[in-house]
């Protein structure tokens, strides 16, 4: 790819991102912080791209690192919003029993 | 391109294909947050997406090492799973600056990588690398360190006070300037194997400089850090997108990007300050005088029975929940209260501030927890011009956002931040465990107001005296 058409993509993905998200209320702004976080721990993907050419000790060091901080922020990110998005959920159905259907 | 380097992007139209399948999912997903109904569903679907992109990237031929991937996913996804099924939801600003720190963290480790194998296959690095390379280190590696001390305070393994020195701001631009006379060094040498020390001498200088740029901001303003670290780590995803030619990377990394930027920009709204003075100026270093002559005034203490007497014959009730409730793990109490007044027949509601808690909508998710109806959860603006005809607005554990010295004294280091208009409730009870400043350090006028009514006591043990005593009612 060359690098006009990524900084076009860049240009275009900036615009997408503020109209999506400015539609987002304030109510969710947490969760909404939360998810993005989640959603760029997508850079993860960059170590295991690189780690393949890891050779020496410290590569390999730095590339697992790479990937393991890659992995909390994807896995903690998705987990933890969905557990506050699950108290929102739970929200519009009478309160009578719903403390035990949490799956 | 060289073909280590062509190996390295993904080059099949296949994967090009999944990868836009995945971001596609990914804006979905947020499109569908825009409502708490949907907003459950759109967040499995972005992991859903992210998915798909770690699938088809661990297929690659270049990706080897399998036993430290192993390691990697393993290790991280256990991490992840049971750090967010412990975390408490008052610790939520914690747990989000924490995993931002780690993305951050991880583009940075991903520069250096990258530059490392560059240098090994030759040292001729084009500049279209070079550069997205630089900025992923430099801003990964603020984003690391400045969210790990924003972790730290906020966690109050340090203080939250602002940690400052004489010349500081000097000190910051001037490292900051040798940062950047390192990268333009780095990039002006980038065809003739550039130096690696001068490259590790950089990730240390933007690791100090994450350090030094949040230590002087107090830890009322973390949030606006946390959310603008959020979007230095989208960009630097964005960066590591742009170095390994990865398509999925620079459009999740720009949109997280952009979304960073959006709440940034809301929550110094919200606070009326811009971004730079929240940065820069080192707020929550408390007033400059006038204090300790305040807390001499006289206020108006009372019990929980009164309380109780005021709130059950009222019409109309609203709370003020701020992050003292939380922090006493009020939430539950309070809506406890409100059952037994709505039982009295009492109106009740909820005025969120924009910045209640320690976010920008912390405080709903907090009330969520406690099963509040989402109907009752009222925005400022919308509460405000209602608040005249209140009978009664209870302040548990929020203070700065309801002082009126925002709007009545310019010379109040809040002059100007929008606040819930409480002083405007015919009668206002203050549930606080004393006359302390609150997280701001700036004294409220509204203790001291004729109708206000002192409620010294704990949260969460208020709430539940006062509805023991509207039960006896």
């Amino acid at each position: 790819m060359d690098l006009i058409t990524e900084i076009t993509i860049f240009v275009l993905a900036a615009f997408v991102g503020f109209e999506v998200i400015s539609k987002v209320p304030t109510t969710l702004h947490t969760p909404l912080m939360s998810q993005t976080n989640a959603i760029h721990g997508i850079v993860m993907l960059g170590g295991l791209l690189v780690i393949g050419f890891a050779d020496g000790t410290l590569d390999k060091v730095i590339g697992t690192i790479a990937i393991l901080f890659g992995t909390i922020n994807i896995v903690g990110g998705f987990m933890v919003t969905d557990r506050m998005l699950g108290m929102f959920a739970r929200k519009p159905r009478p309160k009578a029993e719903d403390e035990s259907d949490e799956s | 391109m060289m073909l280590p380097a062509a190996a390295l992007s993904p080059s099949s139209d296949f994967v090009t294909a999944c990868y836009i399948v995945a971001f596609s999912l990914f804006i979905f997903g947020i499109r569908q947050g825009t409502h708490p109904t949907t907003a459950r569903r759109g967040n499995l679907i972005a992991a859903a997406g992210m998915a798909i992109a770690v699938a088809i990237t661990l297929s690659l031929d270049v990706v080897g090492n399998w036993g430290l991937i192993a390691i990697g996913i393993v290790g991280g996804a256990v991490v992840g799973a049971v750090a967010s099924r412990r975390v408490q939801m008052t610790q939520m600003p914690q747990m989000v600056a924490l995993y931002n720190g780690v993305g951050g963290g991880a583009a940075a480790l991903i520069a250096w990588s990258e530059f490392r194998h560059r240098l090994a296959i030759g040292g001729d690095i084009p500049l279209d690398v070079m550069i997205p390379v630089l900025f992923s280190l430099v801003v990964g590696s603020v984003s690391f360190w400045g969210s790990n001390i924003a972790f730290a305070k906020l966690q109050e393994l340090i203080s939250g006070r602002p940690i400052r020195f004489a010349g500081q701001h000097i000190f910051n631009g001037v490292l900051g300037a040798a940062v950047l006379a390192g990268c333009v060094v780095l990039a002006a040498s980038h065809d003739s194997s550039p130096s690696q020390a001068l490259f590790i001498a950089v990730l240390i200088g933007a690791a100090l400089l994450g350090n030094l740029f949040v230590l002087p901001i107090g830890g009322a303003d973390m949030p606006v850090v946390i959310s603008l670290l959020n979007a230095f780590t989208g960009l630097s995803a964005a960066a590591a997108g742009f170095a390994l030619d990865n398509v999925a990377l620079i459009v999740a990394g720009t949109l997280v990007g952009s979304s960073g930027t959006i709440l940034t920009m809301a929550m110094s709204t919200a606070m009326n300050r811009s971004i730079g003075n929240l940065l820069f100026a080192g707020f929550g270093a408390g007033p400059a005088g006038g204090a300790a002559a305040l807390q001499e005034r006289p206020v108006i203490s009372i019990g929980a029975q009164d309380a109780a007497i005021k709130l059950a014959y009222a019409d109309s009730v609203v709370f003020v929940p701020g992050y003292g409730m939380a922090v006493a793990q009020a939430q539950h109490a309070v809506k406890e209260l409100a059952n037994e007044l709505e039982k009295h027949g009492v109106r009740v509601a909820y005025a969120i501030h924009p910045v209640a808690g320690r976010m920008p909508g912390h405080m709903n998710v907090l009330l969520a927890e406690a099963d509040v109806p989402y109907e009752q959860l009222k925005e400022m603006d919308e509460i405000n011009p209602e608040m005249p005809q209140t009978d009664v607005a209870v302040v548990i554990g929020a203070n700065d956002v309801t002082n009126p010295a925002a709007k009545n004294d310019p010379n109040s280091p809040i002059a100007g931040m929008p606040i819930i208009e409480v002083n405007e409730a015919h009668e206002v009870i203050v549930v606080k465990r004393s006359l302390n400043p609150g997280f701001a350090g700036i004294d409220n006028d509204l203790f001291y107001q004729p109708n206000t009514s002192m409620l010294f006591s704990d949260a969460k043990k208020a709430a539940a005296d006062i509805a023991a005593e509207v039960q006896e009612l």
